[in-house]
């Protein structure tokens, strides 16, 4: 039951007069990881920011071309309905400090003033949590300040809080560079598990986290899509002599 | 080779003795001044001081009962007016950091944190008390909230300009609006730096007098009327201490010892709130 989740067609960004992205096209399938590559500064934070118009908090900060999630125009609608639609994860772990573990995941709904009974929420909180791989470490304390958790766990939480609001695509911007070695492990094989209900876009500069995790791959370099198809063929038999250089290490 | 060494670490002690000396004599005068309050004032404290109204010179006891609730009408009522301008204002300033009103808003900031207070005194005075012909502990109120506004201001404005970029980011990505977002998660998560700022103003406040002579004016009797003079605390001290009778210098020392306290009160609680429910990242 594939079905494309995120179309992009003809995408252009731009900050003042600096064009970041040009003319991209992609499109991501349900329930498949789609990673966005390339060395620093090539625009891929911020195509992943355009998904969700987070770009839009930069001053100066204008996009043409269309956007769709799932039918929907992206740039037709109200941004914080967008945004509730779409899960995000960030770089650092950014848990809500004044809030309790459980206020945290959910968070989404408390602070949109979306009420649901009690027991629900439980249930939310708690598969939230077990769907980030974290309710086991952190059931007997749901009560206690986010921020006492380890920076990987930290992460999962803001994973339980995306999750909270079923969204119909997760973005993940380089969600493990902060972390150690272990708690990234921890993180990709999260990400391999949630697969299965969860549609992905994550962003990264390692190449082999890209190759671990991803069912596709989008290179991008200077703000171009390069190449664009499935992460197996692109790692072994790359089209763009510039992809080959980029896996090779020649560069980024 | 040896003496020059030498020289060089009697220099470097000589140094830190001047340093650590000069440190202490700038402390001499607040101890001083704990020293005398404490011994003169602490001796007329009682109960009668604080419960009872003041009485007319010949007659024995009384006490400053009115003044102290005088300095808790104005300090409710100035805490009432300047909060809600000095945290709207400070979120500005944080939010809109380098806009032309932005700059424009911190240099008024700035001048009205200069501005002498008796002149903020004469501004309550023909704002609030020549309107409405009469001296008011309403306008004795609005020249106390226009000292405490700039301290507020600059401490909330500073609050938030620490709060980490990605908290708002996390916030407005869960499709949070940007009004909840600043009053649910970025004040919230602030809310120490500005509650310290909050008392401190209040600290600088309580002991203001001179805005005071022509606002609220003083009050001998017992007044809870908001549109009529009422007495405060300093005004009271000044009124006593301008008095020719040792009796009344005697409760002055202690109204200071009162004022003295509450000062020092404020100052302890923001120290603590700012430790206490500081925000861990």
């Amino acid at each position: 039951m594939e079905s494309t989740v995120l179309k992009v067609s003809d995408f252009s960004a731009y900050f003042g007069d600096s064009q970041i992205l040009k003319n991209i096209n992609l499109e991501t399938d349900s329930n498949f990881v789609t990673t966005l590559m390339g060395p620093s500064g090539c625009g891929k934070t911020t195509l992943i920011r355009c998904v969700n118009r987070m770009h839009e908090l930069i001053p100066g900060a204008r996009v043409t071309g269309k956007m769709y999630l799932k039918n929907d125009d992206i740039y037709g609608m109200e941004p914080i309905v967008l945004r509730r639609k779409i899960g995000m994860v960030f770089q650092k772990p950014n848990p809500f400090p004044m809030m309790s573990i459980y206020d945290n995941v959910i968070a989404g709904y408390k602070l949109n003033g979306i009420r649901f009974p009690r027991d629900e929420l439980d249930n939310i909180v708690e598969r939230s949590l077990m769907g980030a791989a974290l309710w086991d470490e952190v059931k007997d304390s749901l009560h206690r300040k986010g921020t006492f958790l380890s920076g990987g766990q930290q992460q999962r939480l803001c994973i339980a809080r995306a999750l909270a609001m079923n969204p119909e695509i997760l973005l993940l911007d380089e969600p493990t560079s902060a972390l150690d070695p272990k708690s990234t492990s921890a993180i990709e094989e999260l990400i391999v598990e949630l697969k299965k209900s969860v549609t992905m876009l994550l962003v990264t500069h390692n190449i082999a986290q890209a190759a671990r995790v991803s069912d596709y791959t989008a290179f991008i370099y200077l703000g171009e899509l390069v190449e664009f198809g499935p992460t197996d063929k692109m790692f072994t038999v790359p089209k763009d002599k510039r992809t080959e250089e980029y896996l090779t290490g020649k560069f980024g | 080779m040896k003496d020059h060494t030498t020289a060089r670490m009697i220099k470097d002690k000589v140094f830190r003795a001047t340093v650590i000396l000069l440190a202490c004599f700038s402390m001499l005068p607040l101890l001083l001044i704990l020293y005398f309050i404490t011994r003169n004032g602490i001796a007329v404290i009682n109960w009668e001081f604080l419960s009872q109204l003041p009485r007319p010179i010949g007659e024995d006891g009384g006490g400053v009962f009115n003044a102290i609730v005088g300095t808790a009408i104005l300090i409710i009522l100035s805490s009432i007016l300047s909060i809600p301008f000095g945290i709207t204002t400070g979120i500005y300033l944080s939010e809109k950091s380098d806009g032309k009103i932005a700059h424009i808003v911190r240099l008024c900031v700035v001048v009205l944190q200069g501005t002498p207070s008796i002149v903020i005194g004469i501004v309550a005075y023909l704002w609030v008390v020549a309107p409405f012909h009469s001296f008011s502990a309403i306008s004795g109120g609005v020249a106390l909230s226009i000292m405490m506004l700039p301290v507020i201001i600059k401490a909330t404005e500073e609050t938030l300009k620490l709060m980490p970029y990605h908290l708002k980011e996390a916030s407005l990505a869960l499709g949070v609006p940007y009004h909840k977002t600043i009053l649910k998660v970025i004040l919230p998560t602030g809310i120490n730096g500005i509650l310290t700022g909050i008392l401190l103003s209040l600290a600088r406040i309580t002991g203001e007098t001179a805005p005071l002579l022509f606002t609220a004016f003083g009050n001998q009797f017992m007044n809870w009327n908001l549109f009529k003079p009422i007495d405060s605390l300093p005004y009271r001290i000044f009124y006593y201490a301008m008095s020719p009778y040792p009796e009344w210098h005697a409760f002055a020392w202690g109204a200071s010892f009162m004022l003295v306290a509450v000062v020092l009160g404020f100052n302890l609680i923001a120290r603590g709130v700012a430790a206490k429910w500081k925000v861990q990242f």
